[in-house]
């Protein structure tokens, strides 16, 4: 039975900095855990407490029922790789792996064996003898991996350990990843910044954000029901749609009241009454768009606007598309030869259509969230306007 | 075209290597082969009288005393210098400013005046020497100056500056993650010392050895003022052949003694450094 990790309260400060508001939150055992959120967010810090070289301030830690929360970093079952690998440069390979089993005081024929399995399982057998700095970054990457696992830690913690590594190596890299995790079946805790990174290989996802969990789940809950406009801005693409229910309906459906809109009716799952201020989040692929007014259908939102930008990126196009005050962000995915179709070009007079089940409301929303959301320039020169209007908010 | 431009460059660090150290090192060395004369110049012609007078028994046990005496304050420096320079380098930037400040500082004052003040800190009546006898750490009748344990105590003052700059620069450049990653393997801070921090650091202990090596070989100030008349080292007996006995000869003779007395385990440490490169690259 493989580890898990319990977060109980875990508080951390760093002078005026808070890495580490009251998170809770469990890490099955055996599982692919990551923990995703910006630079800066504490996301290092929840590691570093688990390996042992921070303690929290307040709160406990468990990994396997055992509270760790005082245990000095070479008493703890894990094994860390480390953002900059930290290989030890004046050992060969074979060394660098055989570490730790040394320390261990284990029996020389017994280290012999387990480091040259791991050198198997790395594939890196040929070059066992060569020094770190002879290695190249995906090589070195691998022999971090095998210099943590050759101890059979309960839990192995990554920290951003492919971000040092060029976009292709990168995505090799990650499915070499989880191959070693079906491999080795232990629990790896998994640090990074990049939620292509963790959508791709975790089973949950604890979203960290100015020292708090704003959600944790499974990849596919974060993204289909964000509770927070960050979550929904930092993992994805969405539009928000500020709106107050005007009516409770049929069902559990809400017809909502959006300025510039028709009303828009959405699944109203938060029991909401009418009056309310709520916040949609409507995610860009779950648009249809058309230029021939679609059929009409109880449970669809159907509205007419204006393109205002087209970004063609082959397998798909993102429209722009203006009505009223909003511009909404319309994925549409080719699934057909493009050039036999009439093209959706600048200027023309569309229509937009999501189903009601696609718009999920938000329980917490922060204005400086929309800043996430990857949109064209209105004008030559906002994007830095943008930026410092975003930062000075950062700042308050 | 390239390769003149380039050697346009080097040209004038070539040039002062070749003037300023390279003809005086080889005018010195062919002084030893001259015989002297009574009046402080050479007489004509070439004589191996000087270089003979090496072999006496009186210089080797000079040559002895020099080589011990260098070898333990460079030691002791060194043992002095790694724990310095860590704590150094695991500073906060600008309390290792100001720590730096406070190595350097004694280096701005005159080097004799220093050596002075060793002889008040140390002499018959002075306090430490009180303060020793009083807590019946020594004998009223132990002398603290004037002997071998006095010119090593301000050897080690005098030079091991110059042991911590080489191992401050290193440390303060060293992946402390290292201490992290191999805690994390198990191991204990002193463990981590030993077996990662001091074979990484290797290399700038040997530079900080060479550095305090060099300057402790050739002192002659120190035994001269500290030392008592049984420590002369081989710096004091080319001073007095230079300046008493005008035997230019016998003094260049010492100075070839001293050089090649460096000059050993100066190329010993820089063929193990090629090796080192050619190993990791």
């Amino acid at each position: 039975m493989a580890a898990s990790i319990v977060f109980d309260n875990v508080s951390k400060r760093f002078g005026p900095v808070t890495a580490a508001n009251n998170v809770s939150f469990t890490v099955e055992g055996g599982s692919f855990f990551s923990i995703l959120g910006p630079s800066g967010c504490g996301k290092t810090t929840l590691l570093r407490m688990v390996a042992g070289f921070d303690t929290p301030d307040s709160g406990k830690i468990y990994i396997d029922g055992q509270d760790v929360t005082k245990l000095p970093p070479n008493q703890r079952p894990v094994n860390t790789v480390f953002q900059s690998y930290a290989l030890f440069p004046h050992l060969s390979l074979r060394e660098n792996i055989a570490f730790g089993l040394k320390i261990a005081k284990k029996d020389p024929s017994f280290i012999r064996q387990e480091v040259d399995k791991m050198l198997s399982l790395i594939q890196m057998e040929a070059i066992a003898d060569k020094f770190p700095s002879q290695l190249s970054g995906g090589q070195r990457q691998r022999a971090a991996i095998a210099r943590a696992l050759v101890n059979r830690p309960k839990v192995l913690l990554l920290d951003e350990p492919i971000s040092a590594l060029d976009l292709k190596l990168r995505q090799k890299m990650l499915l070499e990843l989880d191959l070693i995790h079906d491999e080795v079946g232990i629990t790896f805790l998994y640090i990074t910044h990049d939620q292509t990174e963790a959508m791709a290989v975790s089973d949950e996802i604890a979203v960290l954000h100015q020292g708090i969990v704003e959600q944790a789940g499974r990849p596919c809950e974060l993204y289909e029901s964000p509770k927070s406009s960050f979550v929904a801005a930092f993992i994805g693409d969405t539009n928000f749609l500020d709106g107050t229910v005007s009516t409770t309906g049929v069902e559990e459906y809400s017809q909502l009241h959006i300025e510039d809109f028709p009303e828009v009716l959405c699944y109203n799952d938060k029991k909401l009454s009418p009056g309310e201020l709520i916040h949609l989040s409507v995610r860009p692929e779950k648009i249809r768009i058309s230029l021939e007014r679609p059929p009409e259908h109880t449970l669809h939102n159907c509205l007419q606007g204006t393109v205002e930008d087209v970004v063609y990126k082959g397998d798909h196009t993102k429209y722009w598309v203006r009505i009223g005050g909003h511009r909404l962000g319309v994925t549409q995915q080719h699934s057909r030869f493009l050039l036999d179709i009439k093209p959706i070009e600048w200027k023309d007079e569309v229509w937009v259509r999501w189903h009601a089940d696609d718009g999920y409301i938000l329980e917490r929303y922060d204005a400086v969230d929309e800043k996430l959301v990857e949109a064209p320039s209105e004008k030559v020169g906002s994007i830095e306007d943008e930026l410092e209007a975003a930062e000075e908010e950062a700042e308050q | 075209m390239r390769r003149f431009r380039e050697w346009l460059l080097t040209l004038p660090s070539f040039g002062w290597l070749l003037f300023f150290f390279f003809i005086p090192a080889c005018i010195v060395y062919t002084f030893a082969f001259k015989q002297a004369d009574i009046t402080g110049t050479t007489l004509p012609g070439w004589s191996f009288n000087s270089i003979l007078t090496l072999f006496e028994k009186q210089t080797l046990v000079l040559a002895w005393r020099t080589v011990w005496l260098c070898g333990i304050t460079t030691l002791i420096s060194i043992f002095i210098a790694i724990p310095m320079s860590l704590h150094m380098a695991l500073s906060p930037p600008a309390l290792q400013r100001k720590l730096l400040l406070l190595i350097m500082i004694p280096l701005w004052s005159s080097f004799i005046v220093r050596i002075f003040a060793w002889k008040i800190v140390l002499h018959p009546e002075g306090f430490v020497k009180g303060a020793l006898v009083y807590f019946g750490l020594i004998e009223k009748s132990t002398p603290l100056l004037y002997n071998d344990l006095a010119i090593l105590a301000v050897m080690v003052y005098s030079y091991f500056p110059f042991a911590i700059l080489p191992l401050y620069s290193a440390a303060s450049k060293f992946d402390f993650h290292l201490f992290e990653a191999a805690m994390d393997l198990g191991a204990t801070w002193q463990r981590t010392f030993f077996t990662v921090y001091l074979p990484v650091m290797f290399p700038a202990i040997l530079t900080a050895g060479l550095m305090v090596l060099i300057p402790a070989a050739g002192a002659y100030v120190i035994p001269e003022i500290v030392g008592g008349s049984g420590s002369e080292m081989l710096g004091n007996i080319i001073a007095r052949r230079v300046l008493l006995n005008r035997n230019l000869p016998e003094a260049s003779a010492f100075s070839l003694l001293l050089s090649a007395l460096i000059f050993v385990p100066a190329v010993m440490i820089s063929r193990w450094r090629t090796s080192q490169i050619k190993r990791y690259n």
